[in-house]
């Protein structure tokens, strides 16, 4: 089958990337930023002396590391809407759409992930200056907002951006939802016109292109952090 | 004597509507009223009842998405709501059913199989469509039973009750086949397209258009036998009277005025888009005889 | 909530005529179970290759080695398990491609389903291989040398089994990884673990049973893979040496 047409890239070039990667992407940003925010908040909690506090974030974050993310994704695509008319107060579950669905799924996921980055890093910042903050009157948020926190994070940043780099490619995996991300177009195309090889072999390349390009940039970013300390 | 006639009229109508607005409403219809939306579940490629036309089209055409407009006008009316908000999403054959049960959508519109074990999760509005369960497979493949496929690789589309059939069917009558459960119909498709599978089981109207936008469209069969008889319904919420009589008389209205007719050779006797392939389907005697007495009866005998 | 709960499904016969649901759901755990084996072997004989000859003194080799890993890391597993089933059969000569379409159920999703999963495990796994050579002090790599041994006898003798004791904790994570992984596969048609629990979900409706079904099973895997790797590990454990850290998370 040497019959390739590889002019099938560019007649759907404005829907792989107009409509699929650009979900892709935001999907990407928005549930790295949501799950930053969420795994910091689990992170905290963790450390927490409060032991009831402590246990629901240890509990949480092991489940979410114990299940295949393909069945978190299903979880939620039917569990959200009840989750959302709990919240609401509605009799009848919530329409949830496609988009909100995948990013509820991937913070909460993700957020799992990042905690685990992000509690490293709590505990990395040496304890003399947390009694140092609350020396000086602050109190545990302003230590954690103005001291701890800042340096964490610098400090894990690399490693925050790796695992936003796996989020990128996990997104994918909304294709079992029938999504059009980067890979629902690619392989919708693929099957109306038949072009799977085509198809396939660029997502492929599309992807590996990104992700390569951001670890670079992650490696760079490494140096230069490794200097600052 | 004109201003007269008006304000009779007028309170007519004011009479007429009192009682609808005393009238309590429930269920579906009170959610559409609250949140001024109705939720539609579209399918991708389920042609010609539900598909997307061209790349990057967030809605739907055909036959099944003409009908439920009619519905979703006569909700309109029902609820006084000309700028009702009509908002779409887009379904599998083993998501719907899940998202009706679970309100993510109020209305079904694309090729789904009314019967007695769905009726337990989902209401179904008048049937619209009689097709039925059968094979395709390439002709060089020379298969011409299902007693050829014995051992096979076959395929069919993931929640449907074409799935369900083939997997008792394979148990029941013993035949060793594999089956591969696929995520949509286009993908089912490919399957065979590619020989990963010798023969896709599926409704015969969606196999014809799928070998009918194919790359070679004469290189596949479609089998001889049918081996179930599939009424095709647009899925509501179970138990939801109200709900369901609305679109129970718009859909009666629409088949009693032989408007359906129109509709019908739009979508299967005429060229339809992306590319103005012609399916080329009459009406089935079965289908003639639904609409002249319209019903969502889940049992396959009330068609035969 | 208007859900109706059914735990009793379990026991009910399934759409096959012949499993219970609950028996439906362990043969895909033993899918997954089969599948994650036979990639860990993959992924622990490549990677270790990969992992070691990045460590060699050759730039060609090390290059290379490099080149393996980040082509593996850097493209998401369900392309690449696309590319195995769906590609591959596609650009080989047509013989031979035709030869493997025609592979039966379950094995024509099984095969590209151990080699895309051991591939991709197996880039993970050299770069802890090589992080595991790397962490040793440089002197047992010189100590070596100076007894006259040969460089493939000095990571035989020397460095090899030092680096496979610290490297095992990490390894124990991939694995744990690889089983999550391995879900991937149902999108090639393996009726694993999470296709089960799926399938059960679309023909009897209980959404919540057949899930929450699959989430204990995972749980209860996870919990036998950590503490059966915990007592290897303190079997194993070398005094003084901890696991070297390699940065990046995944799942």
């Amino acid at each position: 089958m040497g019959d390739f047409d590889w002019s099938v890239i560019q007649r759907s070039w404005g829907y792989l990337f107009r409509e699929g990667m650009t979900f892709t992407l935001t999907l990407t940003a928005m549930a790295a930023i949501g799950g930053t925010i969420l795994g910091t908040l689990l992170a905290m909690m963790r450390l927490s002396s409060h032991k009831w506090l402590s246990l629901p974030a240890t509990g949480y974050v092991n489940l979410m590391r114990s299940i295949p993310l393909l069945l978190v994704i299903f979880w939620f695509y039917f569990l959200v809407p009840y989750i959302g008319a709990w919240l609401t107060g509605s009799s009848t579950p919530v329409k949830v759409g496609a988009f909100a669905s995948s990013f509820i799924t991937f913070t909460l996921f993700e957020a799992a992930y990042y905690s685990e980055i992000m509690r490293a890093g709590i505990q990395s910042i040496p304890r003399g200056q947390i009694w140092a903050g609350y020396a000086l009157g602050l109190d545990y948020w302003q230590t954690m907002k103005t001291i701890v926190l800042p340096q964490a994070f610098r400090n894990m940043l690399p490693i925050l951006l790796t695992q936003t780099i796996i989020l990128f490619q996990d997104t994918s995996l909304v294709y079992v939802l029938s999504i059009t991300d980067f890979l629902g177009a690619a392989s919708k195309v693929a099957q109306r016109d038949g072009r799977l090889v085509e198809m396939y072999v660029f997502a492929a390349v599309v992807y590996f292109v990104i992700s390569f390009g951001l670890s670079l940039l992650v490696k760079r970013l490494q140096r230069k952090i490794a200097i600052i300390r | 004597m004109q201003f007269k006639h008006l304000s009779i009229a007028l309170l007519l109508a004011a009479v007429a509507a009192t009682p609808a607005v005393a009238q309590e409403l429930t269920g579906t219809l009170k959610k559409i009223k609250e949140s001024g939306t109705i939720n539609i579940g579209q399918r991708d490629a389920s042609i010609p009842f539900s598909y997307f036309a061209k790349d990057g089209a967030d809605q739907s055409v055909g036959y099944a998405m003409d009908i439920c407009a009619h519905i979703v006008d006569a909700i309109k009316a029902e609820l006084k709501m000309p700028n009702l908000k009509v908002a779409y999403t887009t379904v599998t054959s083993a998501t719907r059913i899940p998202l009706i049960a679970n309100g993510t959508i109020d209305l079904e519109c694309g090729s789904t199989t009314n019967n007695a074990d769905r009726q337990k999760q989902v209401n179904y509005t008048n049937t619209y469509f009689v097709t039925a369960n059968r094979y395709v497979a390439k002709k060089s493949s020379n298969i011409h039973s299902l007693a050829d496929l014995k051992g096979k690789t076959v395929v069919s589309t993931a929640g449907t009750t074409n799935i369900k059939w083939l997997t008792e069917a394979n148990t029941a009558q013993n035949l060793g086949m594999s089956i591969i459960p696929a995520k949509d119909h286009a993908e089912a498709f490919l399957m065979v397209e590619t020989g990963r599978a010798v023969a896709f089981f599926m409704d015969d109207i969606l196999l014809a258009g799928l070998v009918a936008n194919s790359k070679a469209p004469a290189d596949y069969e479609i089998g001889s036998e049918a081996y179930s008889v599939e009424p095709y319904g647009a899925m509501m919420p179970k138990d939801d009277v109200a709900f369901a009589k609305v679109a129970n008389a718009a859909t009666q209205k629409l088949y009693t005025s032989g408007e359906i007719n129109a509709l019908y050779d739009k979508w299967f006797l005429k060229p339809i888009p992306p590319r103005g392939i012609t399916l080329n389907v009459p009406m089935s005697p079965m289908l003639k005889r639904v609409l002249a007495n319209p019903t969502n009866s889940p049992d396959p005998a009330m068609y035969k | 909530m208007n859900y109706n709960w059914n735990w009793g499904i379990f026991w009910a016969t399934s759409t096959d005529g012949v499993h219970t649901w609950f028996g439906l759901l362990l043969s895909g755990l033993a899918w997954t179970l089969f599948v994650s084996f036979c990639a860990a072997v993959i992924a622990l004989v490549i990677g270790s290759i990969i992992g070691i000859i990045r460590t060699t003194p050759n730039k060609w080799l090390v290059g290379l080695g490099n080149a393996y890993v980040e082509l593996f890391r850097n493209i998401p597993l369900l392309v690449q398990l696309f590319l195995w089933y769906f590609v591959l059969p596609e650009v080989v000569p047509k013989g031979l491609g035709d030869a493997i379409k025609a592979m039966s159920l379950p094995w024509a999703s099984f095969v590209p389903a151990v080699i895309g999963l051991g591939l991709f495990t197996s880039a993970r796994v050299a770069e802890q291989v090589r992080a595991g050579i790397q962490a040793l002090p440089r002197g047992q790599r010189m100590a070596g040398t100076a007894l006259g041994l040969t460089l493939p006898q000095v990571y035989r003798y020397v460095l090899l089994p030092m680096a496979y004791r610290i490297i095992l904790p990490p390894l124990t994570s991939e694995t744990m990884n690889l089983i999550k992984n391995s879900s991937v596969a149902l999108t090639i048609g393996l009726i694993e673990l999470t296709a089960a629990a799926r399938a059960m979900q679309e023909f009897t409706f209980q959404v919540f049973e057949a899930f929450t079904a699959a989430t204990i099973i995972y749980i209860v895997v996870n919990l036998i893979v950590v503490n059966v790797m915990r007592i290897v590990e303190k079997r194993t454990a070398v005094p003084g040496f901890i696991g070297p850290a390699v940065g990046g998370g995944g799942h």
